[in-house]
């Protein structure tokens, strides 16, 4: 195929690339727009493999990758979504930096001058160490997801100066890469190394709830890695994917953000709930709270007219959204309207809920947005809260508070709150919760899933 | 003209232009949506799987088109469970048929 053929095909592959993000705008054209990813990514590799000639390496690579994504991809469970997606971030990153080591080593390859111009040295700079910090960075969220590395952020004095020593030394050793005349690969790979340490450094002072930010920009790095490697490459189809996953990964960090009221650099440092906790002075008064069975919820549910259930991350922990489901029919089947109120951060990532409840079959009519369904609250006679705990917390309106501004789904509101939680534990901004301490409220003790099958039971 | 700017130069203003597209699509996805949208741009951002290809391509076998090789085997891991995983999820958003769609 002539460079110009070649060149015109990623253009296609590129358009298809932007058509699928424009599908996922509705649940009905999404399935459709990935249909068109899917076709972009066939003719990029299709195209490229005109350009090479190991073709049964390739292919038998390529064909080891499918059985392992597709077994992947099938089996995870949608509780485990969120480390699924760091998992594959991680990929991207490591692949990004081999990439990047292999054209450093045999540039010609890849169609660059056998001496590496500065140009292409900058740019193999950029994509090595935003994919090393990619890898790494993943990595570790991954351990945090899975629950193999606990949630609690791991800080030390003189973190930030450590990072940003680093990060000097680290561009120190491009610049000698940058100016030397022949390969330093000394240069190049001690700056990879200081790229890793980083990716690690960086996100290991971040708490679990944070993750949901994390996750997005891991999202965003992966792609920036991806359009580095195109600048590389001089390859325009990489830097447009590339650009769109930066962006996207870009706004949703910004959604998750704005979503906690909180600024991204803070959550990138780091540190929430250590030392923001205890700034809650604890007044020595003992609260108190009325706590209940399942089958009252069960009775008072019954005799409701609308319930709104909004489900948090002790949903997902106790995989309980095939009972919600359940207890959903019920109550419609009683003439109750049941509705699902989500808050743009609760879960471990962007959209978990969503993707939850979907699995359950529960029609996406039935879920609102916060903004959807906060001026309904005060109308209706029962709130359920599963597992979700500093979204619902009225103290984001008291000023002065650590979570002062955020916005909440206004549960207080409602005639009658019910909270299905583990124990009276504090949630992750480490702030005891005045809705649990309200006249009307019902505290439920127990894990989410046993709780619901006992509702669903008594109803 | 054209023939006399520096190609990186061509290739930033690709990339300023593809920020914008993004920024504008992406708002537009429905949040209900947002898990998906980050399992399609994985898969998307596995676009380097090209990048890895150049590598191994070489007929010359040497340690890097080895390295080449791992990553193309790495890339499509990504592909293929991203790609998947997303059409499994979206299958999800189904409407119910019961419900009847206009």
């Amino acid at each position: 195929m002539s460079a110009n053929m070649v060149a015109l095909a990623y253009l296609i592959a590129s358009v298809f690339f932007i058509l699928a993000l424009k599908g996922l705008s509705s649940p009905e054209s999404a399935r459709r727009g990935n249909v068109f990813g899917m076709l972009g990514m066939l003719i990029a590799v299709a195209t490229t493999m005109t350009l090479t000639e190991n073709w049964m390496l390739i292919i038998g690579c390529i064909a080891t990758g499918a059985v392992i994504g597709t077994i992947i991809a099938k089996r995870v469970q949608m509780t485990a979504m969120p480390e699924l997606v760091a998992f594959m971030h991680s990929l991207v990153g490591l692949a990004a930096v081999f990439i990047a080591i292999a054209a450093v080593n045999n540039p010609v390859s890849f169609g660059l001058p056998a001496v590496l111009p500065a140009g292409s040295k900058l740019e193999l700079f950029l994509g090595t160490f935003i994919g090393a910090m990619t890898w790494s960075g993943s990595v570790i969220a991954f351990l945090k997801l899975s629950g193999r590395m606990g949630g609690t952020p791991i800080i030390f004095s003189g973190q930030h100066m450590l990072n940003l020593l680093l990060a000097i030394v680290m561009v120190g050793f491009g610049l000698w890469f940058f100016f030397s005349e022949t390969t330093n690969w000394t240069a190049f790979i001690m700056m990879t190394a200081i790229a890793f340490l980083l990716g690690f450094l960086i996100i290991i002072p971040i708490g679990g709830a944070d993750m949901p930010v994390v996750i997005s920009m891991l999202n965003s790095y992966s792609g920036w890695a991806a359009a580095g490697i195109g600048f590389s490459l001089g390859n325009p189809m990489l830097i447009i994917a590339g650009s769109l996953v930066g962006s996207s990964g870009a706004i949703l960090s910004y959604i998750m953000c704005k979503a906690m009221n909180r600024p991204f650099l803070s959550v990138i440092l780091g540190g929430f709930g250590s030392d923001g906790g205890a700034a809650v002075v604890d007044d020595g008064t003992q609260k108190t709270y009325r706590s209940g069975s399942a089958d009252d919820a069960a009775f008072l549910m019954g005799n409701a007219d609308s319930v709104v259930i909004i489900p948090g991350y002790g949903l997902a922990v106790a995989r309980a959204q095939h009972a919600v489901k359940e207890l959903a029919e019920i109550l419609h089947e009683k003439g109750v309207t049941v509705r699902f109120a989500i808050h743009p951060v609760a879960g471990r990532m962007p959209g978990h809920m969503n993707v939850l409840l979907a699995e359950a079959e529960i029609p996406y009519e039935q879920v609102f947005e916060m903004e959807e369904i906060n001026s309904d609250f005060s109308n209706t006679d029962v709130v359920l809260v599963l597992g979700a705990n500093d979204v619902v917390n009225p103290a984001a309106n008291v000023p002065g508070s650590p979570i002062y501004g955020m916005p909440i789904l206004e549960a207080h509101k409602a005639r009658t709150v019910m909270v299905v939680k583990r124990s009276m534990g504090v949630g992750y901004a480490g702030l005891d919760n005045d809705l649990f301490y309200m006249d009307k409220t019902m505290m439920i003790f127990g894990d989410a899933k046993k709780v619901v099958e006992n509702m669903v039971k008594t109803i | 003209m054209i023939g006399d700017i520096d190609p990186l130069i061509i290739n930033l203003t690709i990339f300023v232009l593809a920020i914008f597209v993004g920024y504008h699509v992406v708002w537009n996805v429905t949040p209900a949506l947002h898990t998906p949208l980050m399992s399609v741009t994985n898969a998307i951002s596995s676009i380097i799987i090209v990048g890895a290809m150049l590598a191994a391509g070489p007929a010359d076998t040497d340690w890097g088109v080895w390295l080449g090789a791992v990553a193309v085997t790495l890339a499509a891991i990504n592909v293929f469970g991203g790609f998947l995983v997303s059409q499994r999820m979206l299958e999800m958003f189904k409407k119910k048929d019961k419900k009847g769609s206009e």
